[in-house]
C-alpha cells in the first residue's frame, strides 16, 4: 500500500485501567502471553504494505520507546522512511487539553510525506486485518472518510463509539454512547481519509478550539464530510478497563480465536526475545492455558496466560490468571483470578484470590 | 578501524550422510534442534558472546536453506558495520572452480578472504556440535602460551576414545603426540575440531598442503600431524562443559532428550543466551485434556494430546488422542487424532494422520523425512 501512510495514537484515556497504567500507557501493557497492545494495529499495517508509520508518543513514553526502538522487529528501520515517533507537543496551550494538539504539532510530518492517504488507529485495540481491504473500500465508495467498525454480538459494558450506517455502508450518525446494546456497530479507532482532508480536518477542529481528536475533529464535523464505515468480521477486543483486559485475555483460550489473530497468515510482530522453549518437568500439569517460552513448569496451570520466563513451583496452583513475565511462584502457592504484573515473587505457600468478574492485580515487582 | 583480532571460520559445507533423511534436503548445520534452534545456532551465538563479530561461514552441500537462514546475521547480532556474518560458497576464479575437498581445502580457497580481513588468528569451527562455549578464553590461552595452534580438546570416556582423535599432552599442555582413531589410546583427551591458528602460520601450512596431491586437505588427517611433524608449538585447551557432536541420528536424537533432564547440562538462554532466527509466533496453547509432562514446547504449538518426554518445536499441532513419547517432532508438523509417535525423530512439515503409529523399535530410533505423509493404513511403521 504505497500510497498509505500510518499514524498510530498512543494518548489514550487509562482512567479505568489504573492498576495496570501506572508506570506505562495502555499501548505498552503486557498482553496475550508476549506482545504489549501496540503490537496488534503496528502489525496490521506492516502486513498490509505500510512502511512510513508516525507514533505519536504518549506523556510516559520510555516503555514504548524501549519496545520499539528502531523498528527493525516490525521490518519499519528502512533508510527511507519507516517508524517515526511524534514526542507529544510540549508548548502548553491551557485551552487544549487532550490529543488534538499532538496532531495539530505535527501537521508538517505528514505534509512532508509522500503518500496520498493517512490510516489512523490506536494502540489499545486487538485485532489482525489487511488494510488494503479499508482503502478498496475507501476508493469505491467515494468516502471522504473511511472508518471501520465491529458488530459486537454482545452487550458491552463501558462506553463505545457507536455508528448508524446505511446499507451501502454509509454514516448516519455517530456517537459516544455509555452502554454499547447488542448488535451494535462499534468503532475500532481506525480511520482512513485523504491526507488533505486528515490536515484540513484537525486544522479546523484545533483552531476552532477544539482539544480531542475525537469529539472535535470528527463526531463535531461529521456533517461535512461523507463518512462511510468498513465492516471487519474477525475477532476485535478493545482495551479500556481492567475487566476488558482480562475478559480479551480469557478470550485467547479459545483455540479458534488464537488461530486467527496468530496463526492465519499475517503474524503479529514484536520485539524478540530469544528464549529458550517451555520446560515442562515431571509433575507439570497444564490445561487450557497459553504459555511463553522461558517458563519452567512444575506445577498445575489451568485457563491461564504466562508470560516469558514465569517460574511455576510444585504444588503451585494457577487458575484463571495472567502471570507476567519474569514472575516467580513459589511451592505451594495458590492463586485464582489474578494478575501478576512483571517481576512479582509469590513465596511459598500463599494463596491469592480474586473475583471472578474482576482479577485481583499484584504490582509490578511486588514480593507477597 | 580497529585491527580483528580473531576471524571466525565455520566449516557448514558437509553433507551429514549419517544423519541420512534428515539431511536430504537441507545442509547439516541447518537442521533444526533443541526445540527452536538449528545446530549452527551454537556456534554463531557462541562467537557473537565470545566478541567475534566477524564469521566466515563456509558452505556447499544444499546451502540453500541455511543462507536463507543466516542472512546477514542479524540473529545473532552479527550485523555490525564493521562485522558481520560471510557466506562463502566455493567460487570460480581465472583457472576454473573446485569443490571444497576437505576442511583444509576449504579455509585454503578462502585464502583471499583472510588476508582481506588480514586477522591476527583465524578460530577454525565445525558448525555441527552442539555446546557453549567462550573462545575468548581459549584465544587468551592461546597467546599466554605464545602458541601457533591451540586445538579444543574434551575428556572423553576411556572406552569411547578409540572414536576420536586423541591428544597426547605435556604438563604445560603442549601437544606432543596426536592419534586419530587409537585402538589403544595413551590419552582420553578428544580433538573438538575447535583449532586456533595464528593467520601466517596456517597460511603457510594451508599453501604447502594444497600442492600435496596425495593429502585429504584434512586438518586432523593432514595439517595438524604435518605441524607436529614440524614441531610447531602446538597446544591443547581444555574444555569443561557438555559438548555433542551430533552427527548421527543416535547422537542428535541423544542431545535433543539430554535438554529434558530435571537440571540439563547447560542452558540455552542464561547467560550465554544462544540465539536463533525464525518466525514471530505466538505462545503456544495447551489445550483442555492435554497432558504435558518432562517436555520442551516452543511457540506457535498447539497441544491437544499427550506429550511425554519429548521436544516440540513451532507450529507443531498434536491432535486429541494422540501420544507422542521420546521424540523429536521438528516446526509445523502436525500429529492427528489419536496417533502414536515413539522413539521417533520427525522432520519439518510432516504429516502423521489420525491413528497412525511412529515407533521406532529394537533400541532404533525412526526418522520421518521432510514433507512426508503417514497414513494410519500404512500400520505400524517399524524401523527396518
Amino acid at each position: 500500500m504505497k500510497t498509505v501512510m500510518g499514524i498510530m495514537n498512543l494518548q489514550e484515556n487509562d482512567v479505568f485501567i489504573k492498576e495496570m497504567t501506572e508506570s506505562r500507557p495502555i499501548a505498552s501493557i503486557p498482553f496475550a502471553g508476549r506482545y504489549r497492545l501496540i503490537d496488534f494495529g503496528l502489525s496490521s499495517m506492516v502486513n498490509s504494505g505500510i512502511d512510513n508509520v508516525g507514533i505519536m508518543l504518549p506523556d510516559k513514553s520510555r516503555s514504548v520507546l524501549d519496545h520499539l526502538r528502531s523498528g527493525k522487529d516490525w521490518d519499519l528501520a528502512r533508510r527511507h522512511e519507516g517508524l517515526f515517533y511524534l514526542p507529544v507537543a510540549q508548548d502548553c496551550d491551557e485551552n487544549h487539553k487532550g490529543d488534538l494538539k499532538n496532531f495539530y504539532r505535527h501537521i508538517d510530518f505528514i505534509e512532508h510525506s509522500m503518500q496520498k492517504y493517512v490510516l489512523l488507529v490506536s494502540g489499545s485495540v486487538i485485532y489482525n486485518m489487511d488494510f488494503s481491504k479499508v482503502l478498496r473500500f475507501h476508493q469505491n465508495t467515494g468516502a471522504d472518510i473511511t472508518m471501520v467498525y465491529n458488530v459486537e454480538a454482545e452487550e458491552q459494558p463501558g462506553n463505545g463509539i457507536v455508528l448508524e450506517t446505511s446499507e451501502n455502508g454509509f454514516v448516519k450518525d455517530i456517537a459516544q454512547r455509555p452502554v454499547v446494546y447488542e448488535n451494535s456497530k462499534v468503532s475500532m479507532g481506525i480511520y482512513l481519509m485523504d491526507k488533505r482532508i486528515f490536515i484540513e480536518l484537525i486544522r479546523n477542529a484545533y483552531e476552532h478550539g477544539g482539544s480531542d481528536f475525537l469529539l472535535d475533529g470528527i463526531l463535531r464535523q461529521h456533517g461535512a464530510y461523507n463518512i462511510y464505515a468498513f465492516a471487519h468480521d474477525g475477532y476485535v477486543a478493545r482495551i479500556t478497563s481492567t475487566v476488558s483486559y482480562y475478559k480479551a485475555s480469557m478470550d485467547l483460550l479459545n483455540p479458534d480465536i488464537w488461530q486467527e489473530l496468530f496463526m492465519s497468515g499475517d503474524f503479529v510482530y514484536t520485539k524478540i526475545k530469544d528464549e529458550a522453549p517451555v520446560k515442562y518437568k515431571k509433575t507439570a500439569q497444564t490445561r487450557n492455558s497459553l504459555i511463553a517460552n522461558g517458563c519452567i513448569i512444575e506445577g498445575e496451570v489451568e485457563n491461564s496466560i504466562l508470560f516469558r520466563g514465569v517460574k511455576i513451583g510444585k504444588g503451585v496452583h494457577v487458575k484463571n490468571s495472567i502471570i507476567m513475565q519474569k514472575c516467580d511462584l513459589k511451592e505451594n502457592a495458590l492463586l485464582e483470578n489474578v494478575i501478576c504484573d512483571k517481576n512479582v515473587v509469590i513465596t511459598k505457600g500463599k494463596w491469592l484470590k480474586g473475583a471472578s468478574n474482576y482479577p485481583l492485580i499484584v504490582g509490578k515487582d511486588i514480593v507477597i | 578501524m580497529r585491527k580483528t583480532e580473531c576471524l571466525a571460520m565455520i566449516l557448514a559445507g558437509g553433507q551429514g550422510s549419517r544423519l541420512g533423511a534428515l539431511t536430504k534436503k537441507i545442509a547439516k548445520p541447518a537442521v533444526p534442534f533443541g526445540g527452536k534452534y538449528r545446530i549452527i545456532d551454537f556456534p554463531l551465538s557462541n562467537c557473537a558472546n565470545s566478541g567475534i563479530n566477524k564469521v566466515g561461514v563456509l558452505t556447499q552441500y544444499r546451502p540453500l536453506e541455511l543462507h536463507n537462514y543466516l542472512g546477514t546475521g542479524g540473529a545473532w547480532d552479527l550485523d555490525k558495520k564493521d562485522g558481520g556474518v560471510f557466506i562463502l560458497p566455493p567460487y570460480a576464479r581465472e583457472k576454473g572452480a573446485d569443490w571444497y575437498k576437505g576442511t583444509a581445502d576449504a579455509i585454503y580457497q578462502n585464502l583471499n578472504f583472510i588476508d582481506s580481513i588480514d586477522p591476527d588468528y583465524v578460530l577454525v569451527l565445525s558448525g555441527d556440535h552442539i555446546y557453549t562455549m567462550d573462545y575468548s578464553w581459549m584465544i587468551e590461552s592461546h597467546k599466554m602460551n605464545k602458541a601457533e595452534a591451540t586445538i579444543g580438546v574434551i575428556e572423553v570416556p576411556w572406552d569411547e576414545a578409540p572414536r576420536f582423535g586423541i591428544m597426547n599432552t605435556a604438563k604445560n599442555g603442549r601437544i606432543e603426540e596426536f592419534e586419530e582413531k587409537p585402538v589403544k589410546p595413551k590419552s582420553n583427551l578428544a580433538s573438538m575440531g575447535i583449532y586456533i591458528f595464528n593467520k601466517s602460520f596456517l597460511k603457510r601450512y594451508l599453501e604447502e598442503d594444497a600442492k600435496d596431491s596425495v593429502s585429504s586437505h584434512d586438518f586432523g588427517k593432514n595439517i595438524i600431524p604435518k605441524m607436529l611433524t614440524d614441531n610447531a608449538r602446538l597446544f591443547s585447551y581444555a574444555f569443561d562443559g557438555y559438548w555433542k557432536d551430533v552427527g548421527t541420528i543416535e547422537s542428535l536424537w541423544q542431545a535433543n532428550m539430554d535438554l529434558l533432564q530435571d537440571e540439563p547440562p547447560f542452558s540455552m538462554d542464561g547467560l550465554w543466551k544462544i540465539y536463533s532466527a525464525g518466525l514471530s509466533m505466538p505462545p503456544h496453547y495447551i489445550g483442555e485434556m492435554a497432558k504435558v509432562t518432562t517436555s520442551l514446547v516452543s511457540e506457535g504449538a498447539m497441544i491437544f494430546g499427550e506429550v511425554k518426554n519429548s521436544v516440540i518445536f513451532p507450529g507443531v499441532k498434536v491432535g486429541k488422542g494422540a501420544r507422542v513419547t521420546n521424540s523429536v517432532i521438528m516446526p509445523f508438523t502436525t500429529i492427528a487424532e489419536n496417533a502414536i509417535v515413539d522413539k521417533a525423530i520427525v522432520a519439518q512439515n510432516c504429516e502423521i494422520s489420525a491413528g497412525a503409529k511412529v515407533v521406532g523399535a529394537d533400541g532404533a530410533i525412526i526418522v520421518i523425512p521432510e514433507g512426508e505423509i503417514i497414513l494410519s493404513e500404512a500400520g505400524n511403521k517399524q524401523v527396518g
